[in-house]
């Protein structure tokens, strides 16, 4: 049931970055079709999640693919807040093709399936996994809304024709909304953080690769908030914030065999 | 019963036409009130009237000279347009497509306000309702109505990319012109705040930073100003440039800046625009991004004239379905007759029946007489929309022996 639910949920997130891609070519039906793709898929994926949380009697994504296939869930629904209004379609140009390829890494890790439990509490699990993989999505999310505003930002500078015929959201809002996204996602990825290291050291277990490098994501996003505070905004912090989804997709994809049990 | 319309527009009449035969409100109403069952359409670039009635001839004839009386010249350059043409013509006006920059938005205000000042019976109710309708479909399901058309609309635009929302921004504007206020005008419908007006003469800058609620201010100050603008829009006369990259840089402190020079020779020093934050858009830019979002109005044009097209289609359907109405009703007129009598001439046996058995006989007679009319009634509506429809109508006169008398 999981494994036949995993097919509509990736063919519909496909068809969404497929779609984003036509918005920008000629805006109109295409981007229609991309929303609807986004929200069926998530659904479909809502459903999926639904089924192994139902078939596991613990955490059922505890495990490196599981937890991937949970972040993909939590970036479209971070994204679908904003994503589904006509001026934030191009942030799916972004989103949707990262969303698509990362639950078929999940896919091809055995995260979409079940019998994936991990040998973690439960109540660890929730905590760190879910608090850190959520402030991940918000990163994501940050990071896709400030990758937007180097784009918008290109074309000012450029004074390209074509900028109100393809309008983007605005530069002051679309560095408002990577602000306000990154405020709520750092205090859930210390929180997660905290909760990993306090059971790290009540074990009495080694610190390994995925820890150290998340520290680092952790010290970056801190750093890119930090300097906010004392006025940073624009192009400067957009590239402080892909930065720091660099060091997201480093933790997510790069190093984690060490970490999961 | 038929719809005719008489008018001239920009298409067919130079403007020293068309502004004698303006109308204004009341006098358009009146106008109507004189034709009889009719609506009156002016605006700058058009004065149409829409009238039905069962004689065309007599109708334009009337609504000609009703113009002609305005400015005899006027009718040479008078188009007439029937029926399903004129309901048409009124969607596409409606649409905005048929305005001399596709898509404006303020026509269909224009078009309501002539449908609320006229005197519409049935058919210029419901042509002037779809109208309206097929007006607000075309801006919801196109993209027409979004892109700037002028100028001073892209600027506020622009404005509108780099701030959003621009309620609380303030505006320093350089030259007291006309451009200028033009463009001060489309930044304030964006709710932004026109702060100071900088011009050489000191007059005429507290002239329009009066009617905006700004602060004049010699050329000499534009640079302390500076420093609490969001918005920098310029139009002087000036050769030389008024404001330099060196003065910017020094009093901006880290701030986003956009610069409009509507001026030729320009008057912003090209420089700024290499600064990190400032956007600097000289008149050739924003020439070259309107004529960008006037092609995408033209594209985005075709689309709306399919789904006008519809709604003219949708208008002939239900005005065709007209001229069969009179002989469905008379029809079920008749049936209801043969009905009601023949439960009369069988009064003896049903009297001897309680309320509930007679209420009985009442629905089941009624539900024949439906059921057998059903079908008929349904194909002659069909039937109205092709030419020979009203050949059906007038065969089920015949054999049902209905006369004209009883529409």
């Amino acid at each position: 049931m999981a494994e036949l639910l995993f097919w509509p949920a990736l063919l519909f997130y496909g068809e969404a970055a497929l779609g984003y891609v036509g918005e920008v070519r000629r805006p109109g039906v295409a981007g229609n079709a991309a929303t609807w793709g986004v929200r069926l898929g998530w659904l479909a994926q809502t459903a999926l999640l639904v089924v192994q949380a139902a078939r596991e009697e613990g955490f059922p994504w505890g495990t490196w693919a599981g937890s991937l296939n949970l972040f993909v869930w939590l970036v479209v629904t971070a994204y679908l807040i904003w994503g589904c209004r006509r001026p934030y379609r191009l942030l799916g140009l972004v989103v949707m093709p990262i969303a698509a390829a990362l639950l078929v890494v999940a896919k091809a890790g055995g995260g979409t399936g079940v019998g994936s439990k991990s040998d973690y509490s439960n109540v660890f699990l929730v905590l760190h996994v879910g608090l850190v993989l959520a402030a991940f999505a918000g990163f994501t999310l940050a990071a896709a809304l400030s990758a937007l505003y180097v784009w918008q930002e290109r074309r000012l500078k450029q004074r390209a024709t074509t900028i109100l015929r393809r309008p983007a959201p605005s530069l002051a809002t679309l560095d408002r909304l990577a602000g306000r996204t990154v405020l709520f996602s750092l205090p859930a990825l210390t929180l997660g953080i905290g909760v990993g290291i306090a059971r790290l050291v009540d074990q009495g277990e080694r610190v390994d690769a995925v820890v150290v490098a998340t520290l680092v994501t952790w010290v970056v996003w801190v750093a890119y908030f930090v300097l906010r505070l004392t006025g940073w905004s624009g192009r400067r912090a957009a590239y402080v914030a892909l930065a720091g989804f660099v060091l997201v997709i480093v933790v997510r994809l790069a190093l984690p065999a060490t970490h999961f049990a | 019963m038929h719809l005719v319309l008489v008018g001239t527009s920009h298409h067919h009449a130079p403007v020293e036409l068309r502004e004698r035969v303006a109308l204004d409100h009341d006098q358009a109403k009146e106008l109507a009130e004189h034709l009889g069952e009719a609506v009156c359409l002016s605006t700058c670039n058009r004065t149409e009237l829409y009238l039905v009635a069962d004689d065309v001839e007599d109708a334009e004839r009337r609504s000609v000279a009703a113009l002609a009386a305005l400015e005899p010249q006027v009718e040479h350059a008078l188009y007439r347009l029937r029926d399903q043409a004129a309901a048409h013509h009124l969607f596409r006006v409606a649409a905005g497509l048929d305005s001399l920059v596709p898509g404006e938005g303020e026509i269909l205000g224009q078009v309501r306000g002539a449908y609320e000042a006229g005197t519409p019976g049935l058919v210029l109710d419901r042509v002037f309702r779809q109208a309206l309708h097929a007006g607000r479909k075309v801006r919801v399901q196109t993209a027409i109505g979004e892109s700037p058309a002028s100028v001073s609309s892209a600027a506020a635009a622009l404005a509108e990319q780099v701030f959003g929302d621009l309620e609380g921004r303030t505006i320093l504007l350089i030259g007291a012109g006309k451009i200028s206020e033009q463009a001060a005008r489309n930044l304030l419908s964006r709710h932004a705040r026109i702060a100071f007006v900088a011009n050489r003469t000191l007059d005429r800058a507290h002239e329009l930073a009066e009617r905006f609620g700004a602060e004049a201010i010699p050329l000499e100050e534009i640079g302390p100003r500076l420093a609490s603008a969001d918005v920098v829009v310029s139009s002087t006369s000036s050769p030389g440039y008024v404001l330099d990259a060196a003065t910017v840089e020094r009093v901006r402190r880290g701030r986003q800046l956009l610069f409009v020079d509507l001026a030729v020779p320009r008057d912003l020093d090209p420089a700024i625009h290499e600064l990190d934050g400032c956007y600097l858009f000289d008149i050739d830019d924003l020439e070259a991004i309107v004529s960008e979002t006037l092609a995408g109005r033209r594209s985005e044009a075709e689309r709306a004239e399919a789904i006008v097209a519809g709604e003219a289609e949708k208008f002939h359907e239900w005005q065709a379905s007209l001229e069969v109405v009179p002989a469905i009703m008379s029809l079920r007129a008749h049936a209801e007759e043969i009905r009601e009598a023949e439960l009369r001439k069988a009064e003896g046996l049903l009297g001897r029946l309680d309320d509930t058995e007679r209420q009985a006989v009442e629905a089941i007679t009624s539900q024949i007489v439906n059921k057998l009319l059903h079908l008929p009634t349904v194909r002659m509506k069909q039937a109205a929309v092709s030419p020979d429809g009203v050949l059906y109508a007038e065969a089920v006169r015949h054999l049902f022996g209905l006369g004209k008398d009883e529409r």
